[in-house]
């Protein structure tokens, strides 16, 4: 029993090993993640400063793709024009930028979803500038997008590999295990030392955090493809590449979709953690409130962070129910 | 040469399915192979399939058919074995010349009709034209020609969802004919249409087949289906081709009891032709003999009527005993006058026994059956036609009925001594051959 007793499972330096790792990154290839964290870093400030202080042209374009994706050139011209008439009269007027951009995200939501979103898009982002929680709701938004975008690129071609091979399939997912399961702080700790702290750290983690579901449902999405139509693109000598693009793509897109909206709502949810880091924006204004138990100001910053999860998720799922597949589907209900 | 080849095809799913390939060929127990752990699907099939036949593979649910037909289009590759679409063998074809071959010679017709859900109908039909890069005018056109072909005229900008399932597998078979390959392989291509869908569908396949005399394999696990369509059936069962044949071989000569269980419950008028079931006319009297002759050969032969024919058994019509029997007591000379129409009924060779018993109730004489030239062939007696109703095999061996001289059923005479048998002096023997021929 004593010598059993004495027994102890010798110590493996797993953490110093990480350690070390992250430590030759930082020296050795350091430049490279100044290089791409300097990128980053200034897309989200240049987003969160065009949110926050819009640029009329800018927005005039926006419409006018919001318009040629609805209705084709025709109507993107016309939105074009008088997005821009109209940003050019509130700037003369000197309306705040806050009140034209809550009726933009209105406009947006009408225009996807019908006039009651719209309606809704006004009055909550109107709220949150009433809040006081304008700029830093900008700056969180800019970082959800900015993360998502990158996550996206990221996870939707692996999902797609991992949806038509099976070796790759089995290669990522014990590394989506990994990455989903580990608490989010902890990627927070390698993103300082390699990219310093500040909204680069915060993308980053966030990135890492919401890359499982984008990836899984992917490549769920392509695996549901019927097998039979599939077969039916090899039997008539289609090219792989084609029949990913003209049927396995277009027929897993609203699980694709899904997997978008999970990647946003994720990176939302981590918007809190990363203003531990420096990344500012609502997880700053709740991180403050927090340490004064400032129940006011934390609950405000909250609410402008649900808001931005309920516009955000209501608009994927219309871009969703846009897509051909779905629109197919309901037509035979008619 | 055969428009499609397959040459000892063996499919065997698993690690080891070489070996499994070698265990089998020689001659080793499908059970035996599977302590490999491997599957094999498909087991040493061979055959060929002529240019403008529709060739159908009949089997249950994993008898392997429809890996069978995926080798023919190199969706499947063979463990062993060869694939040859017209001269091109498809094995060790690479992936580029795999894919022009599939483009330009071989279509498909899908189960659940694998249509693109998001694409009209007339995008759907144009796909293989498309994946070929054919300018957008020119396969607008052939889809639509094709569409029509189908009856789906002016349903073009619809979406399969709004179509019904037997017009979804038109558009599939629009999409098929479109691409305008010469071969066409349907997988349980009417399987999941309701039956009257079904049987629709087959009238039409049958009718544009006709027309357009495409190569088509055609798989099956409906019996039925496959007797009506196929114009030579392979029945598969456990991987292995048991037996292929026309649907009346099949049905006449089962290769083992598996088959002979299998047909047992055919509805034998709807697949037996009267070429199946027709005897040897045997009584027969040249169009110049007169009526004393005629009374002659039917006594021979214990008849009460005869078919008249001419120098190139041409058939001419037929006379009856009685009516004959007054003419010779008339003295009569020639046996013009004599013959009623109505004792008349031609059938061509290939009308279905079910087709035959309507005519046969009307018609006092057996029922003459003639090539599209005229020449009488075979007649088909009331007892010849009932004897074919039973589930025993027809047995043709013999000219004769199942009874000897029951070929009449007219009223007889007292049937005298026959007199002494010499042929009637206006067959040639080589006549009655071909008869044989063609009745066998």
């Amino acid at each position: 029993m004593t010598v059993l007793a004495s027994l102890s499972v010798p110590r493996v330096p797993v953490g110093e090993v990480f350690a070390g790792i992250v430590d030759w990154l930082t020296t050795n290839v350091g430049s490279v993640f100044d290089a791409f964290g300097g990128l980053v870093g200034a897309t989200v400030s240049a987003l969160a400063t065009f949110l926050a202080t819009p640029i009329i042209i800018v927005l005039a374009l926006v419409f006018g793709l919001l318009g040629f994706f609805l209705r084709g050139w025709k109507i993107a011209v016309a939105a074009t024009v008088i997005a821009g008439g109209l940003g050019y009269l509130a700037a003369i007027a000197g309306v705040p930028p806050a009140v034209v951009l809550a009726l933009t995200f209105g406009v947006i939501g009408f225009a996807l979803r019908g006039w009651k979103f719209g309606l809704f898009a006004v009055v909550a982002f109107g709220l949150i500038d009433s809040m006081g929680q304008w700029k830093p709701a900008m700056e969180s938004l800019a970082l959800v997008l900015v993360a998502s975008a990158i996550t996206v690129v990221l996870a939707v071609p692996i999902g797609i590999a991992a949806g038509r091979s099976d070796a790759v399939s089995r290669a990522v997912k014990p590394v989506l295990d990994f990455m989903q399961t580990m608490p989010a702080f902890v990627y927070l700790i390698p993103a300082i030392s390699l990219f310093s702290v500040g909204v680069v750290p915060g993308v980053v983690a966030t990135v890492v955090f919401s890359m499982a579901p984008g990836v899984r449902l992917t490549e769920l999405g392509i695996r549901q493809v019927d097998r039979e139509v599939v077969e039916a693109g090899e039997a008539f000598g289609a090219p792989p590449m084609k029949i990913l693009g003209r049927i396995q793509i277009p027929l897993a897109l609203p699980t694709i979709m899904a997997g978008v909206n999970q990647i946003i709502m994720l990176a939302l949810s981590m918007v809190v953690i990363a203003g531990m880091v420096g990344a500012g924006g609502l997880g700053s204004s709740v991180y403050t409130a927090i340490s004064t138990v400032d129940v006011a100001g934390g609950f405000e910053a909250g609410l402008a962070v649900v808001v931005l999860a309920v516009y955000l998720d209501r608009l994927t799922a219309s871009l969703t129910n846009r897509s051909a597949v779905v629109r197919a589907a309901a037509a035979s209900d008619r | 040469m055969p428009a499609v080849r397959a040459e000892k095809l063996y499919k065997v799913f698993g690690r080891r399915s070489d070996d499994a390939v070698d265990l089998l060929a020689q001659g080793k127990d499908t059970k035996e192979v599977r302590r490999l752990g491997v599957t094999p699907a498909v087991i040493d099939a061979s055959f060929d399939v002529e240019e403008g036949e529709i060739f159908v593979v009949m089997g249950l649910s994993g008898s392997g058919k429809s890996t069978l037909i995926r080798m023919l289009n190199g969706l499947l590759e063979p463990t062993s074995g060869q694939v040859y679409i017209g001269d091109t063998e498809l094995s060790g074809l690479p992936a580029k010349k795999l894919r022009a071959l599939r483009q330009q010679r071989i279509s498909m017709v899908f189960q659940h009709f694998a249509l693109l859900p998001h694409r009209t109908v007339l995008e759907n039909a144009a796909y293989g034209l498309e994946v070929r890069q054919v300018p957008k005018a020119e396969r607008v056109e052939q889809a639509r020609e094709s569409l029509a072909l189908v009856g789906l005229a002016g349903w073009e900008n619809h979406l399969p969802t709004q179509l019904s399932g037997g017009m979804r597998q038109r558009v599939g078979l629009a999409r098929a004919l479109a691409a305008g390959t010469d071969v066409l392989l349907m997988d349980e291509a009417f399987s999941a249409l309701d039956p009257l869908i079904r049987r629709e569908m087959q009238d039409q396949l049958l009718e544009l087949q006709a027309s357009l005399g495409k190569t088509i394999v055609f798989i099956t696990h409906d019996l039925n289906e496959a007797m009506r369509l196929g114009d030579r059936i392979a029945m598969m069962r456990d991987g292995r081709i048991v037996q292929i044949g026309t649907s009346e071989e099949i049905l006449q000569d089962p290769a083992n009891d598996y088959v002979a269980q299998f047909v047992q419950d055919v509805d034998r008028t709807r697949v037996l032709t009267a070429s199946a079931v027709m005897e040897k006319p045997i009584a027969m009297v040249g169009a110049r003999s007169g009526p004393r002759q005629a009374l002659r050969t039917m006594r021979e032969n214990q008849v009460g009527a005869a078919f008249v024919v001419d120098r190139d058994r041409r058939l001419v019509g037929a006379v009856r005993d009685s009516v004959v029997a007054d003419a010779v007591r008339r003295g009569q000379e020639s046996l013009t006058g004599l013959m009623d129409p109505a004792d008349v009924v031609k059938i061509d060779p290939d009308t279905v026994v079910a087709d035959l018993f309507a005519p046969s109730a009307e018609c006092p004489v057996p029922l003459a059956v003639v090539n599209p030239d005229d020449r009488l062939v075979g007649v088909i007696p009331r007892v010849t036609l009932l004897a074919a109703l039973g589930n025993g095999p027809v047995d043709l061996t013999h000219g004769g009925g199942p009874e000897g001289g029951a070929q009449g059923d007219g009223p007889s005479t007292d049937g005298g001594p026959p007199d002494d048998g010499v042929p009637d002096p206006d067959l040639p023997d080589s006549d009655t051959k071909d008869a044989t021929e063609v009745a066998s």
